[in-house]
């Protein structure tokens, strides 16, 4: 069975997660112990165990994503957060700091620990260390391997994976890029947040256009007839040689509706869906969609065909106006 | 005793002159370790395991402690082939970029050194490490002094500490080959293009300022990090080693630069300031005051 988790930044979202199908949905807390450190959003003491209720009934799980890395003098707050999250009834915590992990697991043997894809984990020795050191029960797989390469991994992991399926795009290596950092001192890393709002500038111009800056630094232009984007290093336009462009990577969103069969084949324990900071609109519509794929695959995967009204309703809500394979479809790297 | 000097694997693709050149010099500088070996990309193959070993020993005829350094990113089955034969050697210490070699030495009980990709933040995860049998560790780069000082309290007995001092800052790592893509290639057929750029290609905003360096799957800062002026407080601090990142000019000036401030014959600030010359994009600090990186 491949399970569909969904993303929770509040209680209504876990609850649309729920109601239209996910199996299991995934949460943080308010501070920067999770990679989603945004304004207005996660969950506190309070309303997580509301949110757990809720899906407890309906037979769902739920997963707290702590998965930064903490420094000296903040370590408490991540130690505590796994406390709230254990003491609360979550069924998994999903972890990326080795000394975190290392408390989990000896201060609640009996949790089950996720290794999240802030860990980096893209081969099966890095799993075997973390799942012989920790005995992690799963590995969410950062967005950089082809197919192939999730498959062979697939083989030789001592436990199942878990696969992004939908949503933003991260190029770079989960847990190892500091862009954000390099222009603003905050980091997903150590502070949870990629580009934070409170070093982005948007700034109109006489033209009617729009400047994005991140700490000052011109990520991109718009001209007046443009959508301009949230500054994100890796989405911005810059000049490399002479060459103007997306430099790394153009503003998509990942979307692998059309690899469910081959993720069920190799085995794949889990698919993600990105989007914490989304609406509750938005994780409805993509769970619903998810949900009936995932449902229309496994009873008939060699018949499997993509609906084109999924695909128009996850376009609809997808960020940027194209989707891709990402790093699965080898020509895309 | 005075801080260390290392430096770091060549990190951009240089030809098999370029590289033994290079070394050549090596053996006769001021530096007391040298890392080894390709960490960006398994393409690049200017030297072959059994030459990069070679190598080794001749530097460390010279005097010099060889560290062989490995892959950040593993991916392919091939990878891990090639990462196992080094972690088998037993003539050279091994650099795990990846939890990966972590793994395989420490299953074997042999010594490594944790460089700077794998992220080790706060003393439980440097107790852990040190348990597994990591003997030296580098400072991730965007951490800062302030850390550094609270881990440096609590490292376990016998733990050397190395702190990147100069060079573009290593910032990510992707599957996609931005040099490729910069070049309209795809990867499986880059036909090793970056061979061009010894330093790799700068980046810059819309408004011409400098802010990264493309090298291959990796991103570099435009910048120079530049840890020179810092050097005393390393050493208050008790950090072992300064590393000093090749780059394809003034390598050597550089680490003359480094030795002469470690041995107290120029101060920091007259470093920082004789090093200027060697900045293309201008030096940083930013990451070891706890700033954005390129501060």
């Amino acid at each position: 069975m491949m399970e569909l988790v969904c993303p929770a930044g509040n209680l209504p979202s876990l609850k649309a997660a729920v109601d239209q199908g996910a199996d299991a949905v995934y949460i943080g807390f308010k501070d920067e112990t999770n990679a989603r450190n945004f304004a207005g959003l996660n969950f506190n003491s309070r309303n997580i165990e509301r949110g757990i209720e809720y899906a407890h009934q309906r037979g769902t799980r739920v997963f707290a994503a702590i998965n930064t890395f903490p420094q000296p003098n903040g370590w408490h707050r991540w130690t505590d957060a796994v406390d709230l999250a254990a003491e609360s009834g979550i069924d998994a915590v999903i972890l990326a700091d080795l000394g975190l992990l290392e408390y989990a697991a000896q201060r609640w043997p009996e949790m089950n620990l996720h290794l999240s894809v802030q860990g980096s984990a893209t081969n099966y020795e890095s799993i075997d260390f973390l799942h012989r050191t920790f005995g992690i029960s799963r590995a969410v797989i950062p967005r950089v391997l082809s197919a192939a390469q999730v498959r062979h991994l697939a083989e030789h992991s001592p436990i199942p994976l878990e696969l992004f399926g939908f949503g933003s795009l991260c190029v770079m290596v989960e847990g190892r890029c500091l862009l954000s950092s390099y222009a603003t001192g905050r980091s997903p890393n150590t502070y949870g947040a990629c580009s934070p709002g409170s070093h982005v500038e948007w700034i109109e111009r006489p033209d009617g256009g729009t400047e994005t800056r991140l700490g000052g630094i011109l990520v991109d232009r718009f001209e007046a007839n443009e959508a301009a984007g949230y500054p994100t290093i890796c989405k911005g336009r810059f000049e490399v040689e002479g060459k103007e462009g997306y430099a790394i990577e153009e503003p998509t969103s990942l979307n692998t509706l059309e690899l469910l069969p081959e993720m069920m084949s190799m085995g794949i324990g889990a698919v993600k869906i990105e989007g914490r900071q989304r609406s509750p609109a938005y994780v409805a519509q993509v769970t619903q969609v998810w949900r009936e794929a995932i449902d229309r695959c496994q009873r008939d995967p060699e018949g499997f065909q993509v609906e084109p009204r999924w695909n128009a309703a996850l376009s609809k809500v997808a960020e940027g106006a194209q989707t891709t394979l990402g790093a699965y479809q080898r020509t895309w790297q | 005793m005075a801080i260390k000097i290392s430096l770091g694997p060549v990190l951009y693709y240089w030809s098999e002159e370029q590289l033994r050149t290079f070394y050549r010099q090596v053996a006769t500088a001021p530096v007391d370790i040298v890392y080894l070996g390709e960490t960006i990309c398994s393409k690049r193959r200017s030297l072959s395991s059994e030459q990069w070993i070679e190598i080794g020993h001749e530097l460390q005829a010279a005097g010099k402690e060889v560290v062989l350094s490995t892959l950040a990113l593993l991916e392919a089955e091939s990878e891990l082939k090639q990462l196992r034969k080094i972690c088998k050697q037993e003539n050279f210490l091994v650099e795990a970029n990846d939890l990966a070699a972590v793994n395989i030495r420490s299953k074997a009980a042999t010594p490594f050194v944790v460089g700077h990709s794998i992220n080790l933040y706060n003393q439980a995860t440097l107790a852990l490490l040190a348990r597994a049998g990591m003997s030296r560790w580098v400072l991730p780069v965007e951490l800062s002094r302030e850390t550094l000082s609270a881990l440096q309290q609590d490292r376990p007995e016998g733990i050397e500490t190395e702190v990147f001092g100069w060079g573009r800052l290593p910032l990510a790592y992707a599957a996609r080959c931005y040099t490729a893509r910069h070049h309209g290639l795809p990867k499986d057929e880059c036909e090793l293009r970056c061979l061009d750029d010894p330093d790799g290609m700068v980046l810059k905003t819309k408004e011409g300022q400098p802010f990264l360096t493309l090298n291959g799957v990796q991103t570099q800062s435009a910048q120079h990090h530049n840890l020179i002026g810092a050097v005393d407080e390393m050493t208050t601090l008790g950090v072992d080693i300064v590393r000093i990142s090749p780059q394809s000019h003034f390598t050597m000036e550089v680490v003359q630069l480094f030795d002469q401030v470690r041995r107290e014959v120029m101060s920091g600030a007259a470093g920082k300031e004789a090093t200027a010359r060697y900045l293309p994009y201008g030096g940083v600090d930013g990451y070891w005051y706890g700033k954005a990186g390129i501060e």
